[in-house]
């Protein structure tokens, strides 16, 4: 169950599948994203409700085929301008979306997360994202007859994680803003989870959102795995990064010398924020 | 002479005189977290903020670069999964105001925050819609907020990302929708709200020193002005002071950099 993160993406993530790395601003799976690189997945479908800068760099990189999402900028800074290169000029390969509102891909999880063949939502209403995403339809009350907006299940083939915290047989604790984590860790078939600690002991209060161990496919202990977002009691969200991204990110040069310095020449998330702080030392 | 306060400023000041103490308010980042937040430390210090990231009733003291910032979440009274925010707090009708910003409005108050041009092959590409199309649909109202130009103010939106008055004269009854719709567009040159005939928006007040061609210039299409137009009080020196602490501490935190554990 614990095994290294280089191992757990080779193991389990292969070319062609549907991911889902999520966490909604707080504990996204960073060092996960950065390990896919490396590994050079290619043709991936990815699922996120904002693609942030993991999906940005992902895309950027050449990983997706496929985008699912519902909001796709980098939070109050502008755009994402790796995704927005690849949806306006093809680079590096043209990107297929399936756009969706919040309230909609949230409903999406959670049919997933219930073995229920669809979700729904009083949704959608006068907008034309329906026009443009067939996926998104209604159906018909049966009790009153009003139309309610349908959107499918969706399953992952790989949910992808970052928590504050597992224990050693597996269980994982998370807290703080736990965004459609829970919903997509179960609606996927395999579950991948990096955390912060492993401890002995979560002493977790009864409500606290815990994914027993028997629904976790690997566990991968990654310090700092969410950075530049964050893990709440652990470390803060850089948002100093985020607001560096959008200079790095705007050009293609720029962009794959970032990626190729810090990503593609670190082993691990380690060695990926040493990259960082060199850099940042070197620069008066 | 140049006023003591910047356009944008004015127009936060304008929004946040729009919440009421009490109001429980959605509120999206940037100029619309600024303006709650404002009105919390100013008039409205019970003002209840729910942040779409799952912070039910955050008291932030800077404002957040994202909508999930810790800030947010140790501030709140509690946190929540996402769909919870969106089924049993939005859906349900417990939103007495959303927030909306948007690239694009048009004169019955849709908003589009998806793409300029065409949506598959766009000029632009926005990053979307977000919570906006069910805020629009079930807060009870919504307030929109946006700079005035006539590359925003447009004749047709070039994709309909939530929904205002559609084609207006009761049309978003029609739909079912439970919420009134956007009842007041704040810009950075006066205040506009749905005539309640046709649901055309209609300039109602403008900003100190602003004229109305200046409004109208700054629209694509030709503004109805109200028959009685009023001016907007400027910012009081305590509105200024607060939001610009308030946008100060914000600046100095956001450009503090997470000391790496190396």
């Amino acid at each position: 169950m614990l095994m290294d993160l280089k191992d757990a993406i080779a193991q389990h993530v292969e070319d062609g599948q549907t991911l889902a790395l999520e966490g909604f601003t707080h504990l996204i799976p960073f060092a996960a994203g950065h390990e896919i690189i490396r590994q050079g997945r290619r043709d991936l479908h990815l699922i996120r409700m904002t693609p942030d800068l993991i999906y940005d760099q992902m895309i950027g990189a050449g990983c997706a085929r496929a985008l699912t999402f519902s909001w796709g900028g980098n939070p109050g800074v502008g755009s994402l301008h790796r995704l927005r290169d690849a949806v306006e000029k093809g680079w590096p390969h043209p990107l297929e979306l399936h756009e969706h509102s919040h309230a909609g891909l949230a409903a999406a999880y959670t049919a997933g997360a219930s073995h229920l063949p669809f979700g729904m939502l009083r949704g959608y209403l006068g907008t034309d994202l329906a026009q443009v995403n067939p996926d998104i339809r209604s159906v018909a009350c049966p009790y009153t007859g009003e139309a309610i907006a349908t959107v499918p299940a969706l399953h992952p083939d790989i949910t992808i994680l970052h928590a504050q915290k597992a224990d050693r047989r597996g269980n994982v604790l998370l807290h703080g803003i736990v965004g459609a984590g829970k919903e997509a860790a179960l609606a996927a078939r395999k579950l991948l989870v990096t955390v912060e600690e492993v401890v002995e002991d979560l002493g977790a209060a009864p409500n606290a959102i815990i994914l027993p161990h028997w629904v976790v496919t690997a566990i991968s202990h990654v310090p700092w795995g969410a950075y530049p977002s964050y893990a709440q009691g652990y470390y803060e969200r850089d948002n100093a990064f985020y607001l560096d991204w959008d200079d790095i990110a705007r050009d293609r040069e720029t962009f794959l010398a970032w990626l190729d310095l810090h990503v593609m020449h670190t082993g691990d998330q380690a060695a990926f924020l040493r990259s960082l702080a060199r850099c940042a030392a070197e620069v008066p | 002479m140049t006023a003591p306060w910047t356009p944008d400023e004015m127009m936060t000041v304008a929004a946040a005189r729009l919440l009421w103490d009490g109001c429980v308010c959605f509120v999206g980042i940037g100029l619309p977290s600024a303006a709650a937040n404002l009105a919390r430390q100013t008039h409205a210090p019970d003002l209840v903020l729910i942040y779409e990231s799952g912070t039910l009733e955050s008291r932030p003291s800077v404002l957040p670069l994202s909508i999930g910032d810790g800030e947010l979440a140790a501030t709140a009274t509690s946190v929540i999964p996402l769909p919870e925010i969106f089924s049993y707090w939005l859906q349900s009708g417990r939103i007495d105001v959303g927030f909306l910003g948007a690239a694009q409005i048009d004169r019955f108050g849709n908003l589009n925050s998806t793409t300029i041009g065409d949506y598959h092959h766009p000029r632009t590409r926005l990053p979307g819609a977000g919570g906006a199309p069910e805020i629009a649909v079930h807060a009870r109202r919504t307030f929109v907020v946006l700079k005035q130009t006539a590359r925003t103010f447009v004749p047709k939106l070039d994709f309909c990302t939530s929904a205002g008055f559609l084609t207006g004269s009761g049309a978003r009854a029609t739909t079912g929708a439970p919420g009134l719709g956007p009842q007041v567009v704040i810009t950075d040159l006066g205040v506009m709200k749905p005539a309640p005939d046709t649901e055309e928006l209609e300039l109602v007040s403008r900003f100190e020193g602003v004229t109305t061609d200046q409004v109208r210039s700054a629209t694509g299409w030709d503004l109805r002005i109200a028959e009685r137009l009023e001016t907007v009080a400027p910012p009081t020196p305590d509105e200024l002071r607060i939001l610009r602490d308030l946008h100060a501490r914000t600046r100095a935190a956001h450009a503090r950099r997470v000391e790496l554990p190396c």
